[in-house]
């Protein structure tokens, strides 16, 4: 049974093929500049935001990108700050739970519309769509009202609630789950293994990517989330980060050098996931490339 | 293993029928090959074998059990895709033990089968690769072997090797009959590809817009064909249908001109078509029925394909590799009696 293997190009190689070198053109100079120009927009605010966190109240308002005399009094300050650490857990324990039951209820309802003929499919699949035209801002006072009812303000169950499952990771999911073949969930049913079990076994693992995304955009959709989680919690043990940070100085006086110690320590976690699944991301794109 | 058996099988897809009636059975053991042109049933049918679709109308029996309302799973069924349904986030091992999944044996037990498998198909030193470091011959097989595992009474296989390039086709369908002579369990094999119904089957069932066309071994539908579909479906390049009309003395009148004795004086007036095969044509036949004069070869090697244009079309022929006719050099063919095949000219159907 000698049969003559077929040489797949690897992932490395086709990584590694570049295009050919060419003198840099008036275009190509326009083109790195306007790049540039981007790279420097995005980065600016997070320059300040360190910049600012390392300075003394009284330099502030002073644009300067090196502090005079720069500190990490507030760094101290802020981590011996008790309340600094609850609204770190609180905005940890509700991330997390939300991208979890997001990755899990997303894709569980993505699947079953992409993959099952039942009748009222495309009428489901148009709601939950059409939820995406509401913005959140119309949304919070009835959950307001809701949550006073049930007795969820200031719980977390309270600030979780609405993110739990979104339209638009639902959508992504079934967009994804379309790539996978039909063969492939046939071959599982004939093999014998039940719906569940072919939605985990088979199909998840095969929209890695999509999941990765997903999580991503759901983790820091919530861990910046303000509005909704400044309404719905009252205690400032029950604040999330955004909504406590924003808490910190009194009325008269907005305690910058603190908000940005603050935001600066608190993009970590979303650094940390970032790094985590953008693997996949970039690992996913490669394998799409190579199947054609 | 099993038979298996179905009864006025109806499919109908939105009001649409395409399966008008399937009447099939298979024997233990059999090696069944569906054949037609694409669109006639063969994977419907399939299908519907395999729990994958709803049975219209009509039954179906596995081992005398009726199936119809039975899950895939429990029809002890295995089914091999076209595009192999192996998936790429597991190992060879994981993909053949698939089938192994919702057995309730010992792991050490699963796991001799899956080594023994590997070895039948000589995949041993692959089982820790993933798909993508194999070639396709290899991931055919790991689809093979993934369905043997479970050892099922019947294998379904809808069209595994078209995916391959022409030479490793002919190694893998080589391979799939030694397979079945050696684990002899019933196989419904489907394909567009004559050669590949021919060299397969025990028997081959030729299937044409949702009917049955005929039944038979691969010597039957060769030689016996039961109608203009089934004897130019067969056979490369097709058979020659050169039409024509019963003398009243029972001969055959061809509009090439020709005239056969044929002893069918009951069937007097009637349109009939004759086929004739490239092969069965030749120079040296003891009556020739066809003239024209040779307009484009085609040199196979051990033989030459001779197209010969006539005054009612073009015929092909088989000549000699060797020596054969010129270009443009008038050949007068005939064919012995045996080889001559009558149809009638309106329903297409072999004439008694
Ligand atoms: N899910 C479906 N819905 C509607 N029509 C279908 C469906 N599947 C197959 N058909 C139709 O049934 C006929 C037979 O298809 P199929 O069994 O796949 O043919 P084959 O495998 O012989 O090429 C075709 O005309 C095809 O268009
Ligand atoms: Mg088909």
């Amino acid at each position: 049974m000698a049969i003559a293997e077929e040489i797949r190009p690897t992932t490395d190689a086709l990584l590694k093929t570049t295009a050919p070198k060419r003198p840099a053109n008036m275009g190509q100079i326009i083109r790195w500049g306007l790049l540039f120009l981007g790279g420097i927009l995005m980065i600016m605010p997070i320059v300040y935001m360190i910049s600012t966190s390392l300075k003394w109240p009284h330099e502030i308002y002073n644009l300067k990108l090196i502090p005079d005399e720069p500190t990490i009094e507030n760094y101290t300050f802020v981590l011996q700050d008790g309340r600094f650490f609850w609204w770190f857990l609180n905005s940890i324990v509700i991330a997390v739970i939300t991208t979890l039951c997001n990755v899990l209820f997303d894709s569980l309802v993505g699947y079953t519309l992409c993959k099952f003929r039942f009748p009222g499919r495309y009428i489901i699949f148009i709601a939950i769509l059409s939820t995406l035209m509401i913005p959140t801002e119309m949304l919070v006072i009835p959950w307001y009202l809701m949550s006073q009812q049930f007795g969820w303000l200031d719980t977390y169950w309270g600030i979780m609630f609405p993110g739990l499952m979104t339209a638009f990771g639902t959508f992504l999911m079934k967009q994804f789950f379309e790539t996978v073949p039909n063969d492939f969930i046939e071959a599982a049913r004939i093999d014998g293994l039940n719906e569940l079990q072919i939605w985990w076994t088979v199909a998840m693992p095969l929209v890695k990517p999509a999941l990765a995304a997903l999580a991503i955009f759901v983790f820091l959709g919530n861990w910046t989330a303000f509005i909704w989680p400044l309404i719905v919690t009252n205690s400032v043990e029950m604040y999330t980060l955004p909504v406590g940070l924003s808490s910190f100085g009194d009325e008269a006086d907005v305690a910058w050098e603190l908000i940005m110690t603050g935001a600066a320590i608190s993009t970590i976690p979303t650094l940390i996931v970032f790094l985590i699944f953008q693997r996949f991301i970039i690992r996913g794109v490669v394998m799409a490339g190579l199947k054609g | 293993m099993a038979d298996l058996a179905l009864r006025d099988l109806v499919k109908t897809y939105d009001k649409t029928e395409v399966l008008h009636g399937i009447n099939l059975d298979v024997h233990d053991g059999e090696f069944v090959v569906f054949v037609g042109p694409s669109g006639c049933g063969k994977s419907t049918t399939l299908r519907l074998i395999a729990g994958l679709e709803e049975v219209s109308s009509g039954t179906i029996e596995i081992g005398g059990t009726v199936v119809n309302n039975m899950e895939p799973k429990h029809r002890d069924i295995a089914m091999v895709f076209q595009n192999y349904a192996i998936y790429p986030h597991m190992t060879v091992r994981k993909n053949i033990g698939f089938g192994l999944r919702s057995s309730s044996a010992p792991k050490i037990q699963k796991e001799a089968r899956i080594d023994e498998v590997a070895q039948l198909l000589g995949m041993t030193d692959l089982l820790n690769r993933k798909p993508d470091q194999l070639s396709g011959g290899q991931r055919q097989r790991v689809a093979i072997g993934r369905a043997m595992v479970r050892d099922p009474a019947v294998f379904l296989f809808d069209e595994p090797l078209s995916n391959l390039d022409a030479q490793l086709r002919t190694q893998m369908r080589l391979e799939i009959k030694k397979l079945h002579q050696r684990v002899g369990s019933t196989i419904i094999f489907v394909t567009h590809d004559q050669v590949e119904a021919m060299t397969m089957a025990d028997r081959i069932v030729i299937m044409k817009d949702g009917y049955i066309q005929q039944v038979g071994t691969p010597s039957e539908v060769y030689h016996t064909p039961a109608n203009t579909f089934v004897a130019q479906f067969i056979g490369a390049p097709a058979m020659n249908m050169i039409p024509g009309e019963i003398t009243n003395n029972g001969s055959i009148q061809l509009e090439t001109g020709g005239l056969i004795d044929a002893g069918l004086a009951a069937r007097s007036g009637q349109k009939i078509t004759l086929g004739v095969r490239p092969e069965d044509l030749s120079e040296h036949a003891p009556a020739s029925f066809l003239e024209g004069s040779i307009a484009v070869r085609e040199p196979l090697g051990h033989e030459t394909l001779i197209y010969v244009n006539t005054s009612v079309g073009e015929f092909v022929a088989k000549a000699d590799g060797r020596h054969p006719p010129d270009v443009g050099a008038t050949v007068r063919l005939g064919a012995l009696q045996e080889n001559l095949h009558i149809f009638d000219a309106e329903t297409g159907s072999t004439l008694a």
